[in-house]
């Protein structure tokens, strides 16, 4: 078995801002993620972006460079292609790496698993063809493809950067069908005086829809009714915008209404989760240094903890840090608070835009309350009918549902129906999202191969034996 | 199952080799991402989903939804975490079979 000082997972800006904020105070660092190269969702593949792609990509991506540069440590040992799949005591880490399982062991242990795109459950959104708009970025980023003939649905800010890198690629998007209303922009000037301290953020936004203005691109608002048709893969996207009906053929449709925390591991060893209303979401509980309420040895930064952005996950990695060195002997309380102040400074800047941009664009109602024949859960497929059935006859939570009809079970064990399942149950039982609750999440977080656990025992007896 | 792909490479040079996709011969670009390199060279769909046989393909790349599993020389794995290597036989996984071993 391989210890550390500190198991950090995921190698995203949070994790990676953590590494070398931990490795410089001195403690031992082991960092792992399932990805062949260092930089999380936001700066996939940033170490190999050519100048071309650079540019398509924008200064934002660029950024990450820096963090990526600044890994390379005595101190941080980063394990690529390494995938966390159970967590035991807030320590232990099992994972396979190279078609092999290990055991690793760490005195604290930070989760920066980040985030999921939220599930966008509307007819036709399981057909080859469906794509969600991080999914094309990942493409873009990590392979150099773009989409051909895509229409871009949902909202959001990534949604209008994900348009206009494919504007800059040669490759514009037919159209951009937007989700959010007249009134939630109206509502979200409430929140105008954070967004002008967030002013980068809301100038960027700004910057992205005047060249998307410039490009040409098509853009419907207060869409409703969205739904992909096609047989064997998606051929249009139908919607309802301005009291008309519109049907646009399309080869791709990009889905995007917002990120959610990936909660898996945090749920797995059994962090408290809140609902959010801001966020519609569940967060994880802990405390301003991210230590996860109730366990003493485990820690979440970045997205997984709550949705901050790229800037907001690097210094609440650096804060977790901090706070983990303190405990571990490296650093005085004196020492940690004087390092910490103006992190946290800076992370409030950061978090200033969020409320106007969560009030902005709410995720669309539509999928979050989907029609009874739309599948639900892409595993097993179920339809939200059939939990609304389950409920009618007394389900009242998420692991209930799985005696009735397997949902959760499958493969990506809810990534991409827990939070529509918990919504459903909600709104058709008239209870709260927190009474409602969401699936018990059990080891192993990822399929793990009998040969791939073979591996471990022999590994395990040999050490034992020696 | 090949068809014209709406996924373009905008470097398309670089190193290929070839890989058989159910029985066809495919030249991708080595070490790419499998599952993006799939994309490209029009492949669709991966897979069947066990309960109604519908037809899946990636959906998230960033190895959460499992909708890009494929077998690769007889092991399920998620398209979208692996990088191309000659020779690879990659099939659609068994109907049945969705990979949750
Ligand atoms: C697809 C996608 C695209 C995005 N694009 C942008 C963008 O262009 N601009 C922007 O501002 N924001 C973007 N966001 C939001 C952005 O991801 C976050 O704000 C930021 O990346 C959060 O950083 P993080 O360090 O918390 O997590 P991430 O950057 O998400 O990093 C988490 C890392 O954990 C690893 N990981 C997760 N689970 C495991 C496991 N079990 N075992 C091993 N490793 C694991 C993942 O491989 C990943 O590398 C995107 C989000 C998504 C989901
Ligand atoms: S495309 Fe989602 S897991 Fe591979």
């Amino acid at each position: 078995m391989r210890e550390a000082d500190l198991v950090i997972l995921g190698a995203g800006p949070a994790g990676m801002a953590a590494a070398r904020t931990a490795a410089e105070a001195g403690l031992a660092v082991v960092l792992l993620d399932e990805q062949p190269r260092a930089g999380g969702q936001i700066y996939r593949d940033v170490e190999r972006a050519g100048e071309s792609r650079a540019a398509i990509l924008g200064a934002d991506y660029l950024k990450g460079a820096e963090l990526v540069r600044d890994l390379p440590h005595p101190n941080i040992r980063h394990l690529t292609g390494a995938t966390a799949w159970q967590v035991e005591e807030g320590r232990r880490v099992a994972f396979t790496l190279d078609g092999e399982a290990e055991l690793l062991e760490g005195r604290r242990l930070l989760i920066a698993t980040g985030a999921l795109e939220r599930p966008m459950p509307i007819p036709g959104w399981t057909l080859p063809g469906v794509i969600t708009a991080g999914a094309a970025q990942i493409l873009l980023k990590q392979s150099g493809i773009v989409c051909e003939g895509a229409v871009l649905a949902g909202c959001g800010p990534l949604l209008y950067l994900v348009a206009a890198q494919m504007c800059r690629a040669g490759t514009p998007p037919l159209a951009l069908v937007e989700t959010q209303t007249f009134s939630d922009g109206l509502a979200a000037l409430r929140h105008i005086g954070g967004a002008l301290r967030g002013w980068r953020a809301l100038a960027k936004g700004l910057g992205l829809l005047a060249e998307l203005r410039r490009a040409g691109v098509r853009r419907y608002t207060a869409a409703s009714e969205l739904a992909v048709d096609g047989a064997s893969r998606a051929q249009a996207l139908r919607f309802t915008a301005g009291g008309r009906t519109h049907c646009i053929d399309c080869s791709t449709v990009l889905l995007h209404h917002g990120v959610v925390p990936n909660t898996q591991v945090a749920r797995s060893i059994g962090v408290p989760h809140r609902w959010d209303d801001a966020q519609r979401a569940f967060l994880p509980e802990r405390d301003l240094w991210g230590r996860a309420a109730g366990l003493e040895t485990v820690f979440i930064a970045g997205d997984g903890g709550g949705i901050g952005g790229a800037g907001a996950a690097a210094l609440s990695g650096r804060l977790a840090a901090l706070a983990i060195a303190c405990d571990l002997g490296r650093l005085s309380p004196g020492e940690r608070d004087r390092a910490a102040r103006p992190l946290q400074a800076a992370l409030s800047r950061e978090l200033a835009v969020r409320p106007f941009l969560d009030r902005a664009y709410p995720p669309f109602a539509g999928a979050l309350l989907p029609g009874d024949d739309t599948l639900v859960c892409r595993c097993e497929e179920v339809t939200a009918g059939d939990i609304r059935r389950y409920a009618s006859i007394g389900c009242l939570g998420p692991n209930q549902t799985k005696a009735f009809g397997r949902v959760g079970m499958g493969p990506c064990q809810g990534r991409y129906c827990g939070l529509t399942v918990t919504e459903l149950l909600a709104d058709a039982n008239g209870r709260t999202q927190d009474e409602t609750g969401y699936y018990r999440i059990r080891p192993p977080l990822k399929p793990v191969t009998l040969g791939e656990l073979a591996a471990l025992a022999a590994s395990q007896s040999k050490e034992t034996t020696e | 199952m090949k068809t014209a792909s709406t996924f373009r490479e905008l470097e398309p040079e670089g190193a290929r080799v070839r890989v058989r996709f159910s029985g066809q011969d495919l030249m991708l670009r080595e070490g790419g991402n499998l599952a993006a390199e799939l994309l490209a060279a029009g492949v669709t769909p991966f897979r069947r989903t066990p309960v109604s046989g519908a037809p899946r393909a990636p959906f998230c790349m960033m190895g959460a939804c499992f909708d890009c599993l494929v077998e690769i020389d007889g092991v399920t794995r998620q398209a979208c975490m692996c990088e191309v290597g000659a020779g690879m036989e990659i099939a659609m996984p068994a109907a049945g079979r969705d990979g949750d071993a």
